[in-house]
């Protein structure tokens, strides 16, 4: 099953290395992975989606914590969360077939970027299904190039976790990490 | 020197850091990257051992710590010398080790061009540690030197490496060593189990017939040795120990069932697969003391009581986990845990004893040969009740002192357990040595694994060491020799060893030495090298084929043994 975890570290050199080399030593499988700046400058934010079951997302969970610079782990499979992915994908559309990727573009809420006398690229966010559907539905028309950044995600709702604090180091229970969504 | 405010050399910092934080000795080799740090060392009270190699000065590092519970402390220069390292540094993390390593770097502005002697040491080292540094400004040394030690000290202890580049220790600033206290905001060591999980454990050790309590290091790390003991009396539970656990309860205690796992005593394990409640305290459930996981301890329940979350259901499935500290954890427990007998369990342990306990040393023939057991035998006969510390190595002649030296003090054995390095014993003998100078300490090596680290014979000779060698020298690999005797048709490919005369090769060191061949003169031998003032080795060569039993094959299940070949002496028990 796929668990998603949100990392809060300190914002210092080598904290994006420790963690994957932590997965690859523990032979934990990373879906994806993304790192980025949060609102505060010494924090940095990573998301990961990882396959696991239950007990394995507890050792996860519990070794990420052993790195020193890690502040935070949030296990929020199955919790109340908007989790977004952005891709760039750039079909093949000639001037047959242009109206109706366009047709497609529209109704999943793609951004068109780009057209070609042979292509088009579009930009498109949402939930990994969501992206999935729209590739599966593109692909007839001949995927030329597609890029996904990987999930970032956020819980729903003001409560945001309190970085730096002394955290609660229990993980999510199995029960609740039965009733998964990864989409919106 | 006071608090005020000084400006000095990143290489002063870093000793002044050090001998401020209670380091008194460190074991290093010097070169280029590391210099300015080694010239400074003229302004410090620390005592520097000048070790032959620097995987030696890791291992001394690691037996210092293990010896005294302090973090022992290693410094090495870049490149080469950092990745001799290596090898210390992943021993002390699979035994949680407390040790500090300092490498030296090469100047900032270097970095990553591939210049002479450069090595990306946090790299290399990144999943072998608990934690490391690279330091590239003088202000960040003292930081990092005062959250190193604590790192490594605290929680579940492990190697910490600082790499210093060479301009950091040559450019100055003002040291703040207050100031410099570590701040650390996600580290969290101090971790204490949920409340209702101790009325849970009390629960079910109450409840429980045949509890085995299952015995590691972190007793030691946690200084929990006097609540174990008054915890098993109290609920009268017996005790298995782990390799690294020997000592911790005194083996002469009632409850001491002795050692479990691959090479442990058969009724240990036979009681552990019989056991409805196995209790672990500090300990990880490795491989090698478990056997076969599918048919471990199958009607027991399970309490894990450690440190470190991240050992919890990791191997064996438990039904309870106390995360914290093991002293702590204990004290809670121990004054609401129900007094008990348990007659009936420590009858039926006694049974399941019958004659095994003595049977090996038995039962070896009376051939006129020389047997690594009997050796190990007398020299804890002629060693106990001293302050001894057997330092082993790894291999056959660690599982001999492993089940014939009776540990009654807890630190009275260093040994390499997780990693099992081969080459440990005299640099990790010459760690403890310095630690403990009054302690009688035993190196106990195999003719294979000593030859890895001799040249450290020289350290010893240069820093007026009195440390005892005893080479159990049976010309083979012998444990691997025994598994290509059991597993591999006697295929003896690349085990048997042409040795140096390591009497004589002492003597080139200036280190006495004798040969013993003969059970009558062990005890002599190991009365001279106690008596002489210096530095002494004896070569026991011994019976070369002899094997460790009992033994449990790699996958097997716990209490499928292979037992020695009993001419003598048959029970119930022999399969």
């Amino acid at each position: 099953m796929l668990h998603t975890f949100v990392v809060y570290v300190e914002n210092k050199p080598g904290v994006l290395s420790r963690v994957v080399s932590l997965f690859r030593r523990r032979a934990f499988n990373i879906d994806s992975l993304t790192v980025g700046r949060t609102e505060k400058d010494d924090v940095s934010r990573m998301t990961i989606v990882t396959e696991a079951d239950p007990d394995q997302a507890r050792r996860i969970v519990a070794n990420i914590y052993k790195l020193v610079n890690v502040l935070l782990v949030d296990d929020i499979t199955g919790q109340p969360a908007l989790l977004r992915d952005l891709s760039l994908i750039k079909v093949g559309a000639t001037q047959e077939t242009r109206s109706q990727v366009l047709d497609l573009a529209n109704v999943f809420k793609a951004r068109v970027l780009d057209i070609a006398t042979e292509s088009i690229t579009v930009e498109m966010t949402g939930g990994e299904e969501k992206v999935d559907r729209f590739l599966e539905l593109l692909n007839p028309y001949g995927l030329l190039e597609v890029v996904r950044t990987g999930v970032v995600a956020m819980r729903r709702g003001a409560k945001s976790p309190t970085v730096g604090s002394k955290a609660e180091l229990t993980p999510a229970s199995a029960e609740e990490s039965d009733s998964v969504s990864h989409s919106v | 020197m006071g608090s005020k405010k000084q400006t000095l050399t990143g290489a002063r910092i870093l000793w002044e850091c050090l001998e401020r934080e209670g380091v008194k000795t460190v074991f290093g080799y010097p070169g280029g990257a590391i210099l300015p740090a080694y010239d400074a060392l003229q302004h410090s009270s620390i005592r520097h051992i000048l070790v032959r190699h620097e995987q030696g000065a890791t291992h001394m590092a690691d037996g210092y710590a293990r010896a005294t519970g302090s973090v022992g402390v290693a410094v090495a220069t870049s490149g080469p010398g950092a990745t001799n390292m290596v090898t210390g540094i992943a021993t002390a993390m699979m035994d949680s080790s407390p040790i500090l390593c300092i490498t030296g770097q090469v100047g900032s502005k270097l970095l990553g061009s591939d210049a002479f002697q450069e090595t990306d040491i946090t790299g290399v080292t990144l999943p072998i540690t608990k934690h490391n540094y690279l330091v590239t400004r003088p202000d960040d040394i003292a930081p990092a030197v005062r959250e190193a030690l604590y790192v490594a000290k605290s929680g579940r202890p492990g190697p910490v490496l600082i790499d210093i580049t060479k301009d950091a220790q040559q450019g100055t600033c003002e040291l703040d060593f207050e100031g410099a206290a570590p701040k650390m905001r996600g580290y969290r060591p101090d971790l204490s189990p949920a409340s209702d999980a101790y009325d849970k454990a009390l629960a079910m050790i109450a409840a429980a017939k045949k509890p085995v309590i299952l015995a590691g290091h972190g007793i030691a790390v946690s200084g929990a040795e006097r609540e174990v003991q008054a915890f098993a009396e109290r609920a009268c539970i017996p005790v298995a120990m782990t390799l690294l656990g020997l000592g911790h309860l005194p083996a002469s205690h009632v409850l001491n069932m002795g050692m479990m796992g691959m090479h442990g005593e058969a009724w240990v394990n036979k009681a552990i697969q019989e056991a409805d409640l196995l209790l672990a305290l500090g300990m990880r459930f490795d491989d090698r003391v478990t056997g076969n996981l599918k048919s471990y301890a199958p009607n027991a329940k399970k309490i894990h009581i450690d440190i470190d979350p991240a050992e919890i259901n990791k191997n064996v499935k438990v039904d309870l986990a106390l995360v914290g500290d093991l002293r702590k954890i204990l004290l809670e427990l121990l004054p609401r845990v129900a007094p008990a007998s348990r007659s009936e369990w420590i009858e039926r342990i006694h049974e399941l004893k019958g004659d095994t306990a003595v049977r090996d040393i038995q039962n070896l023939p009376d051939n006129g040969h020389l047997y690594a057991a009997h050796v190990i035998n007398d020299l804890w006969h002629e060693t106990r009740g001293r302050d001894a510390i057997v330092v082993t190595d790894v291999g056959q002649h660690q599982m001999w002192e492993a089940q014939y030296y009776k540990h009654e003090n807890p630190r009275s054995l260093i040994t390499s357990g997780g990693l099992g390095t081969m080459g440990f014993a005299l640099p990790a003998a010459i760690g403890a040595k310095v630690a403990r100078p009054d302690a009688d300490v035993w190196v106990v090596a195999g003719d294979g694994g000593f030859q890895m680290t001799m040249a450290e014979m020289a350290t010893i000779v240069q820093e007026n060491l009195k440390v005892n060698i005893a080479i159990i020298n049976n010309g083979f690999l012998g444990m691997v020799r025994q598994w290509q005797e059991f597993f591999y048709e006697r295929n003896y490919e690349a085990t048997p060893l042409l040795n140096p005369n390591f009497a004589m090769l002492a003597q080139a060191y200036g280190i006495k030495s004798e040969v013993v061949k003969h059970r009558g003169d062990v005890v002599p031998a190991v009365r001279a090298a106690r008596a002489h003032e210096g530095p002494a080795l004896i070569d026991f060569q011994v019976e070369q084929e002899d094997t460790v039993y009992p033994m449990v094959a790699a996958g097997a299940a716990l209490h499928d043994m292979i037992r020695r070949p009993s001419p003598i002496v048959e029970t119930a028990e022999d399969e």
